[in-house]
């Protein structure tokens, strides 16, 4: 059970193998016993989640049940479910039950899937350590001394260790991709605006987007068909007919053209990771696919890009965490001004004002057009780029990350270091574009490397169509940890 | 460039977050390093090109004029620090 | 010194939509507070805001009816600070790209027509309310307001005094209930006025230093903080000081205007295109849709009032004053046939009377129909201008039609000739002395004549027809 998929468990439990109760108790037992350990966790409701599969396993007898009824997952806690605690990591929304649910959550819901508990993160999705968090540092299963990388390292750490089938995610700069690539598991990031972001709580609203994390490019698949789709809520949510991002799993990879990007593998890609990357481009050149040499000139600059436009976003969105209406409240404070002050700065914790405060001065009077308006153009530049390289390829291949998992402690004083690790991920979201990371190896130290694939927009369907095929001839996703 | 210690404390001024006078220095230390990495955006010549806000160049989506919302004051306020008969507290606001 | 005055005025407009601006929660005024709060006015985390297509065409309404560009391609902008009363830290506004740039709006002042220039007119969301009662010494905050949508519109400096200010606020106002986009209810705060003041020595090119009036909500408060700004302003430039650039609020109590911050605290509002909320595209069948929608506007109205009845242009201008004014004209006008009568009656005793009571003219107590009624008896003599008065007393405060009350008080006036030259007669019998005078030339004379005859009538006489026959019997 423990290692089984969301497909296996799925088919287990519409052949009556296992109850939903069942399945919930097991990885209820198993977040007990592992995850003072891992502190992927940062709400368990155990109670709750016995309950959501009680009902789950009546809707099953009754003849309601969906694929997925009953199959447990755990959501990020940046997507607010009503009633559960929604944290987003931060000390700011400590106390806050959400009295509402993320589109996200209600698809979830209405699949049946059942809740496990909520997944610990870098406090509002910023960071790539997840070192960040209020309720602090999740560790990677494969070494606990490791990051699991961020900002969903809770999601992506409850997977490698086998804590749950699957996880919700989110990624702005590479949140789902580069903790999936460092924990050994598969994860996607869609085309922005193909999973609503309503009731995502917001980083960087031109760049969040929301996908899965799960064991396999499969599972990745079958839950997109469960989180995906048009959602008036949220105004930059695409309307596009509903598609089933399964259908072309199966196509043989024959002819398909996979670009590499020079700048992808120059200077500062590690030995051991470069390794990897070129044994699975070698697997699928061996499964038929052509190998196109291409160029994104511009990669170096999506870091900066990046750094301002994620920034200027965040610093207004989080505007709304005043203490006034909900969340955490100065308790002494001599004024408005004061328990504004006083509120916010204890509320968030030290990346998260770094960011607004880099959000703040870029768009304050005088600075906006050499640094916000700079940006936008250099983001145009950066999908032109990709525009040119998908006149000549199908899906482009490349390192999540120019390491695989560092140590925790090693960059968390150098802000700058961390976020030169984005670079492979950044551009992704600048563009729009869909991205994802699939198991392809490990380093020297045993730690996972994922491989990246960067499809055109929705590309979805063919970019889970190389992972899954790519899945079927390897077995670095079937992997787990010794726990 | 470089910010100093007033642009530090303007800035969190605007962003109302309390920045004391210990932790300035640093705080404008590691800003520092972070726009370093920023300005490398300046090097590349950006003329004539269009800044891009969105991923999608798609249109606005309107939405009709139809009440859709009741009320939830009680839910909405079940989580807020300090309200009474409907209201929310805060300091007295002086205009 | 002889100083110019220049003035001009942002005017926040509220849209007299269903729902608010970003969601679907009723504007419904009046309600319990923050009962007409949703999520999204809320702002709680990861909710998101939803364009209420009514605002975009009440917005291209307005400015089609002023004659503006419409911005095919509009943009919301996000204008960051922090207050209470703004849940999310900032407005959704437009700054760069407003959906209507320039325009035109005529304003009548005294006689005279002026043509005041628009700058702009952009779509925001309205903030909630701080209420300072006492709450255990704290503000309490009520967001039913928060998300109302407004139209700021934007006039250039074109004003040249309080009254032209007035009388543009007012052009304004009525404007937007002509074209239905908003109720005009001012003490509901659903029309409200910033006025920006400076004044310059006359014959300088260059503005002096502005102060902006923030928030007036009548039109007296808006003629009386301008005067007082104007002579704040005149006095301190005199007494060899400088005005500063600020923000001021007006106090209707003391009749003054205070500072309520400087230039210096401004605020750096950080504009930039909000990215939650995508472009607003306007197509061109969208516009024209629209315009064949709109009712007949003011000045054409007016035009045509000219052309099709005659009346003045000056009180042509009065009864387009406001849409329901010159509806009811029209009616009056339109099934009497009495085009220049209409408009003396309406403009006249109908205005007055409104006037005197406080209420608009959809409270008229005369319908339209009643007062055609009215005008009818005058055209065909059965009432004289006096009588006619005394109809129109009787028709104000009874649902009497003209015809019943002529009937019941036996007020028909007399155009019987036999009738009238007897009572004629018997004038000219009793008053031999003004007989003679008027015989050695004094025209006076005939008036007491006259006079005495509509005595005896009981002023029901036709005075024209007395006049007549005095006139043929003294001959």
């Amino acid at each position: 059970m423990t290692n089984a998929t969301l497909k296996q468990l799925s088919q287990q439990l519409a052949a009556g193998e296992v109850s939903s109760v069942e399945l919930a108790t097991h990885y209820l037992d198993r977040i007990e016993a592992l995850n003072p350990q891992l502190n992927a966790f940062i709400t368990v409701d155990r109670v709750r989640t016995l309950a959501d599969a009680a009902a789950a396993d009546a809707a099953r007898v009754a003849g309601q049940a969906g694929l997925l009824t009953g199959v447990p997952m755990v959501h990020k806690d940046i997507f607010c479910q009503q009633g559960w605690k929604t944290s987003c990591g931060s000390k700011m929304l400590d106390n806050f039950i959400s009295p509402y649910s993320a589109h996200v959550v209600e698809q979830c819901n209405a699949a049946g899937l059942v809740t496990l508990g909520r997944a610990n993160m870098d406090e509002f999705a910023m960071g790539s350590s997840n070192e960040n968090s209020f309720y602090g540092a999740v560790k990677n299963p494969w070494d606990l001394n490791a990051i699991p990388g961020g900002s969903s390292g809770g999601s992506a750490a409850a997977v490698a260790a086998r804590l749950t089938p699957v996880a919700t995610a989110t990624d702005t700069g590479g949140s789902i991709r580069q903790p999936a690539s460092h924990c050994g598991v598969t994860g996607i990031k869609p085309t922005y605006g193909v999973v609503s972001r309503y009731g995502m709580v917001a980083y960087a609203s031109s760049l969040d987007q929301g996908g899965p994390i799960a064991q396999t490019a499969e599972d990745c698949a079958l839950m997109l068909n469960v989180m995906a789709g048009f959602d008036e809520r949220d105004s930059t949510s695409l309307e596009r007919a509903r598609e089933d991002y399964t259908r072309e799993l199966n196509q043989p990879l024959a002819g398909l053209r996979v670009g590499l990007p020079r700048e992808y593998f120059a200077d500062g890609l590690d030995a051991d990771v470069a390794k990897v990357i070129e044994d699975a481009v070698a697997e699928l050149k061996k499964q038929g696919a052509q190998v196109v040499d291409i160029s994104l000139p511009n990669t170096e600059l999506s870091i900066p890009a990046y750094y301002v436009i994620a920034p200027a976003e965040a610093s207004t969105n989080l505007s709304r965490f005043d203490g006034v209406r909900y969340g955490h409240r100065a308790a002494d404070y001599k004024d408005l001004v004061d328990m504004y002050e006083k509120t916010r700065a204890e509320g968030f914790g030290a990346e998260v004002k770094r960011r607004i405060l880099v959000g703040s001065y870029v768009l304050s009077h005088g600075y906006y057009d050499a640094y916000y308006l700079k940006a936008q153009k250099i983001r145009r530049l950066i999908a032109n780029d990709f525009n040119a390289a998908f006149e000549q390829c199908d899906v482009i291949l490349g390192p999540v990350a120019p390491t695989a998992a560092f140590n925790i402690g090693e960059k968390s004083g150098d802000p700058v270091q961390m976020y030169l690790s984005d670079i492979y991920t950044l551009s992704v979201n600048l563009a729009g574009l869909p991205g994802m990371s699939v198991p392809a190896g490990f380093d020297r130290r045993g730690r996972p490397v994922g491989l990246q694939i960067i499809g055109n927009y929705f590309g979805e369907a063919k970019m889970l169509n190389v992972a899954h095929q790519f899945q079927l001839a390897t077995d670095w996703h079937t992997r787990a940890p010794a726990l | 460039m470089s910010l100093t210690h007033q642009d530090v404390a303007r800035i969190a001024k605007l962003a109302r977050i309390n920045v004391s006078d210990e932790e300035i220095a640093a705080v404008g230390n590691q800003l520092n390093n972070i726009f370093g990495l920023i300005e490398k955006m300046q090097a590349v010549n950006t003329d004539g090109i269009e800044p891009m806000a969105h991923p999608q160049d798609v249109s606005l989506r309107l939405r009709e004029d139809i009440v859709t919302q009741t009320n939830q004051r009680e839910a909405f306020q079940a989580v807020a620090p300090q309200v009474e008969k409907g209201l929310f507290l805060v300091p007295k606001v002086i205009e | 010194m002889k100083w110019e005055v220049v003035i001009g005025l942002e005017v926040h407009v509220q849209l007299n939509t269903a729902t608010k601006i970003f969601s679907g929660t009723s504007t419904a005024f009046g309600a319990e507070p923050n009962t007409q709060a949703s999520a999204v006015e809320l702002a709680f985390p990861g909710v998101l805001p939803v364009m209420n297509k009514a605002v975009v065409e009440k917005a291209i309404r307005l400015g089609l009816a002023l004659g503006s560009k419409i911005n095919q391609k509009n943009v919301f902008a996000r204008k960051n600070y922090f207050y209470p009363d703004l849940p999310k830290g900032y407005q959704i506004s437009q700054m760069e790209l407003p959906i209507v740039e320039g325009g035109v709006l005529p304003i009548l002042v005294g006689e005279e027509e002026k043509l005041v220039k628009l700058t702009r007119a952009h779509m925001e969301e309205d903030a909630g309310k701080s209420l300072h009662e006492d709450f255990s010494g704290m503000t309490g905050i009520d967001l039913n307001r928060a998300g109302t949508p407004l139209l700021e519109v934007v006039s250039e400096p074109d004003m040249r005094s309080p009254e032209e200010a007035v009388a543009y606020a007012r052009a304004l106002h009525s404007l937007v209930m002509w074209l239905g986009i908003c109720d005009g209810n001012m003490q509901e705060g659903s029309f409200r006025v910033d006025a920006n003041v400076s004044v310059r020595p006359f014959g300088q090119q260059e503005y002096g230093t502005r102060r902006e009036i923030k928030n007036l909500n009548s039109f007296r408060f808006l003629e009386q903080a301008i005067k007082y700004e104007i002579q704040w302003q005149i006095d301190t430039l005199e007494d060899g000081g400088r005005v500063e650039q600020a923000t001021v609020l007006f106090d209707p109590d003391s009749g003054e205007t205070r500072m309520m911050r400087s230039k210096e605290d401004a605020h750096d509002y950080r504009y930039f295109p909000d990215p939650d909320l995508l472009p607003v595209r306007i197509a061109d069948e969208q516009i024209e849709r629209i315009r064949s929608e709109m009712p007949e506007l003011p000045a054409a109205m007016k035009a045509r009032f000219v052309e099709a009845f005659g009346v003045s242009s000056y009180d042509a201008a009065l009864l387009t004053g406001s849409r329901a004014t010159a509806e009811y004209f029209e009616a009056v006008a339109q099934a009497s046939g009495q085009g220049k009568l209409a408009a003396n009656w309406v403009n006249g005793e109908i205005a007055a009377r409104l006037n005197r009571d406080g209420k608009d003219i959809s409270a008229c107590p005369i319908a339209a129909e009643r007062l055609t009624g009215l005008i009818q008896r005058i055209a065909d003599n059965t009432l004289s201008s006096k009588l006619a008065k005394q109809v129109f007393d009787a028709l104000w405060d009874s649902e009497l039609s003209a015809d019943a009350i002529i009937e019941r008080d036996g007020l028909k006036q007399v155009s019987d000739v036999g009738a009238i030259e007897k009572m004629v007669e018997e004038a000219i019998a009793a008053s031999p002395k003004a007989v003679e005078e008027y015989r050695a030339g004094k025209e006076k004379a005939l008036n007491a004549l006259a006079g005495q005859v509509m005595k005896a009538s009981k002023g029901k006489a036709n005075p024209a027809q007395v006049q007549d026959i005095l006139k043929q019997k003294l001959a």
